[in-house]
């Protein structure tokens, strides 16, 4: 905790100016104080203010470490995992501003309902459909084959629809799939095992699809674990063209 | 008709159009430096089989570019459905289509 001397010697204890969401669509915004410290993440202060101050402040968080995507929220303006986002980084010396996720409806304070994120998975076409049963022998994958190279680098999204709610197309039209999902088209598209890709690729590319995307590239700046769903969503559009990889194995 | 159809029309058609205006618009910046006249215009047009193609090609590639571009515009910015938004579409395709053929025609 960072304390400081003043004028008449004793020792002060700085403290952070937090700024909070409190409500569904319609609320307001609820400033509290919690002590400012040398490391804190932006997911220990809503903690430190349900614990101290607001009991009744509704979040949403899991693993604290920055695999299981529950706890993204809008930070300062910016959609951001928060158990992993320092204070520091976000603020400097200001006050800290925190409210659910854009592009997505709020239920109650810092809580949105994703289900329109998880639908856009199933819109996109990311389900994978394998085309052997147990008792055959599992697919052969090559690591080095160029095409599980781009299906790997694209592989790691944690879910956490921070692509989604920083993305500028989604917030004018809730009808486009986003980044996530089209993310993850491509890694189907991508994979071997998959026999569905030429019906996965019709519905990538169906209406209010990847051919909506403007490559704006906030999904990529913003994504925090650094994948790029605009290149995955260039290389859809790339598909379109050469068509080699669209073709149903099942 | 399929999106993945559309978005490769479009990018082709982009293709087509990016040299001709290049040409279209050095034709206009040589062609206004004396002065423009209706007699200077139907003097290099008439009968002209390589002009009149030119433009026929720069229309076709035009009619099919901008309803898609349009197409996008309007699901972005309006609140009309698809099957409105389609209908609009393929009217901007027909009147582009139709003008630009009878200029071309007109002036050949």
């Amino acid at each position: 905790m960072s304390t400081s001397t003043n004028p008449a010697g004793e020792q002060e204890t700085a403290t952070l100016a937090v700024r909070i969401w409190r409500g569904g669509e319609q609320g307001r915004w609820a400033e509290y104080r919690v002590a400012a410290r040398e490391n804190q993440t932006v997911l220990d202060v809503v903690t430190e203010v349900q614990r101290t101050h607001e009991p009744s402040l509704a979040y949403r968080f899991a693993c604290r470490v920055g695999v299981c995507g529950s706890c993204a929220m809008t930070v300062n303006g910016q959609p951001r995992w928060t158990c992993r986002t320092h204070v520091r980084k976000v603020t400097g010396s200001g006050t800290l501003v925190i409210e659910p996720l854009r592009n997505l409806p709020r239920i109650k304070d810092l809580v949105c309902d994703l289900e329109p994120f998880i639908d856009t998975w199933q819109k996109a076409g990311a389900t994978f459909k394998g085309g052997r049963t147990r008792h055959e022998p599992p697919h052969r994958v090559d690591p080095d084959s160029p095409a599980r190279k781009r299906a790997d680098a694209a592989l790691q999204c944690i879910n956490c629809a921070v692509c989604y709610s920083a993305c500028d197309v989604v917030h004018w039209n809730r009808s486009y799939v986003g980044p996530a999902a089209l993310n993850r088209a491509w890694t189907l598209m991508n994979d071997v095992r998959h026999v569905k890709r030429a019906e996965t690729f019709d519905r990538a590319f169906g209406r209010d699809g990847c051919g909506s995307c403007h490559s704006q590239g906030n999904c990529v700046r913003f994504c925090p674990v650094e994948l790029n769903p605009a290149g995955s969503i260039a290389g859809l559009k790339r598909m379109a063209f050469t068509g080699t990889e669209i073709r149903d194995d099942g | 008709m399929k999106e993945q159809t559309l978005f490769v029309a479009q990018r082709l058609s982009a293709a087509v159009l990016a040299p001709l205006v290049i040409v279209h618009v050095g034709l206009i910046l040589l062609a206004v430096e004396g002065g423009l006249t209706a007699e200077e215009i139907l003097a290099r047009t008439r009968g002209n089989v390589a002009w009149a193609a030119f433009y026929l090609v720069f229309v076709a590639a035009a009619a099919v570019h901008a309803p898609i571009g349009m197409r996008n515009i309007l699901r972005e910015w309006t609140r009309l459905d698809w099957p409105a938004i389609d209908s609009l579409a393929a009217l901007l395709f027909v009147l582009l289509l139709g003008l630009g053929m009878s200029a071309v025609f007109a002036v050949f």
